[in-house]
């Protein structure tokens, strides 16, 4: 989708600047530190990613990234996808309900549970039986060893690094939580879901 | 054991106390308060006023940003401090040792954005100017020069990953000058030891607006903006 798609709920020069420079210096860093080396994809680099803090900070940045504008689509794209019904089922089995999950994902978003820069994910354990939330902080994911109590698949994420929604939100960071629910593309997200159950595996992304 | 500790109150505090506030010093008018009231953390933490107009420090840091940081980021820091240190004062009232713990989170976060962020106002002003004195000295032993020094404490700054601060500090324990980061907003005497003389913030609050995502566009921009006055003030306390 174009720069401008996910207006009014991320704005333009964030998105255009998020992808052109942050997510760009990402894979610059990480084609640097994996310069001579054997190709491998992104997401295999994940796992044991806290061995090599460039491939923890930049690997981990290109990949939550690359995960991240992929599960995201204009509102009237978006407004129209839902959880499926086997993803509906286990979120209420995990959570309660819909509702309840989106009140958990908000209070660990909120800027007191990240401390600073991170991300938050709903993730599916690797057994692929549970869906769980957890923060991480900088550019960790719960694919890498070691961050989370275990690891595990994202199907959902949301960055909440300042630099993903000064511009438009400057310090009101559950005004742009609450907001970022209209941009998300529950098609990809089942997707996701339906991958990481089958092939208890994290989701490939692409670059 | 509580009720005999309220009868004995410091007869000078008390009295003190009942002096107008604005005649007290602020950090006396706090133990006094702790003393009275059953906050035994000392009651409320407030904003600091900059030493300046939020405009001073153009064009190194805009108006905007400053307002921002100042009257939004710090002040939230300030009001979550006094929301976890009310909740502090409960569970140290009821002896709940695990609740007490359990703020250690927030008032690490919260304490240490109000702490970093007062030390950062002051070590900023639109008059900056390194005299000859011992700060000066002091950083030319250590480093060969005034360039040296900056040239150590950007790079190390800029590299913080995430959230975080850069910091010029002295090591008590070797009296010499050390550059130290910090990660989100960990004080950094209470993790270190180090004593704070120059702070540059490097959430991505502090030049966003600015600087966008080039952040070393921004330490280099902050250099101008230092008030080495403060720093070196903060250099002659922390050798006493």
């Amino acid at each position: 989708y174009a720069f401008d798609a996910l207006e009014p709920y991320i704005d333009t020069p964030t998105m255009k600047i998020h992808h052109d420079k942050h997510h760009a210096t990402y894979v610059a860093n990480i084609n640097k530190a994996t310069e001579g080396k054997d190709e491998v994809p992104i997401l295999d680099l994940m796992a044991n990613a806290l061995e090599a803090t460039p491939v923890r900070n930049s690997g981990g940045g290109h990949y939550n990234h690359a995960f991240f504008w992929e599960l995201m689509a204009p509102h009237d794209k978006a407004s129209k996808t839902k959880p499926s019904s086997k993803l509906m089922a286990m979120i209420d089995k995990s959570f309660g309900s819909f509702d309840e999950m989106k009140a958990k994902f908000e209070a660990q978003a909120a800027p007191g549970a990240v401390f600073g820069s991170g991300w938050v994910w709903v993730c599916v354990n690797l057994a692929g039986d549970e869906l769980k939330i957890v923060g991480t902080p900088n550019q960790d994911n719960p694919l890498m060893k070691g961050v989370a109590d275990e690891v595990m698949l994202p199907i959902l994420g949301l960055d909440v690094w300042e630099h993903a929604y000064y511009l438009k939100y400057q310090n009101r960071r559950p005004e742009y939580v609450s907001n970022w629910w209209n941009v998300v593309n529950w098609d990809k997200v089942n997707e996701n879901f339906d991958y990481v159950v089958a092939n208890h595996v994290g989701v490939n992304v692409k670059g | 054991m509580a009720l005999s500790k309220k009868i004995v109150i410091d007869s000078t505090l008390r009295a003190a106390a009942n002096v107008r506030s604005s005649n007290l010093p602020y950090d006396i008018l706090k133990a006094a308060s702790a003393r009275l009231s059953s906050a035994p953390s000392g009651g409320k933490h407030m904003l600091p006023d900059l030493p300046y107009d939020y405009a001073a420090l153009e064009p190194a840091i805009s108006a905007e940003t400053m307002t921002l940081h100042h009257s939004k980021h710090h002040n939230t820091y300030v009001t979550n401090l006094n929301v976890a240190l009310e909740k502090l004062d409960s569970a140290v009232s009821a002896g709940d040792v695990s609740a007490i713990i359990g703020l250690e989170g927030a008032l690490k976060f919260n304490g240490g954005g109000h702490l970093n962020h007062t030390l950062f106002w002051e070590n900023l002003s639109s008059d900056s100017e390194l005299k000859e004195g011992p700060l000066k000295a002091a950083i030319e032993e250590r480093f060969g020069g005034i360039d040296g020094m900056k040239s150590v404490v950007s790079a190390k700054t800029v590299a913080v990953q995430g959230s975080g601060w850069g910091w010029l500090a002295l090591d008590p324990t070797t009296g010499k000058l050390e550059v130290a980061t910090r990660a989100n907003q960990d004080p950094l005497q209470a993790t270190t030891g180090l004593i704070p003389l120059l702070g540059i913030d490097v959430w991505e609050h502090a030049y966003y607006v600015d600087y966008r995502n080039v952040r070393p566009d921004y330490v280099n921009a902050i250099w101008n903006v230092i008030n080495w006055d403060v720093v070196e003030q903060r250099l002659l306390g922390a050798q006493k």
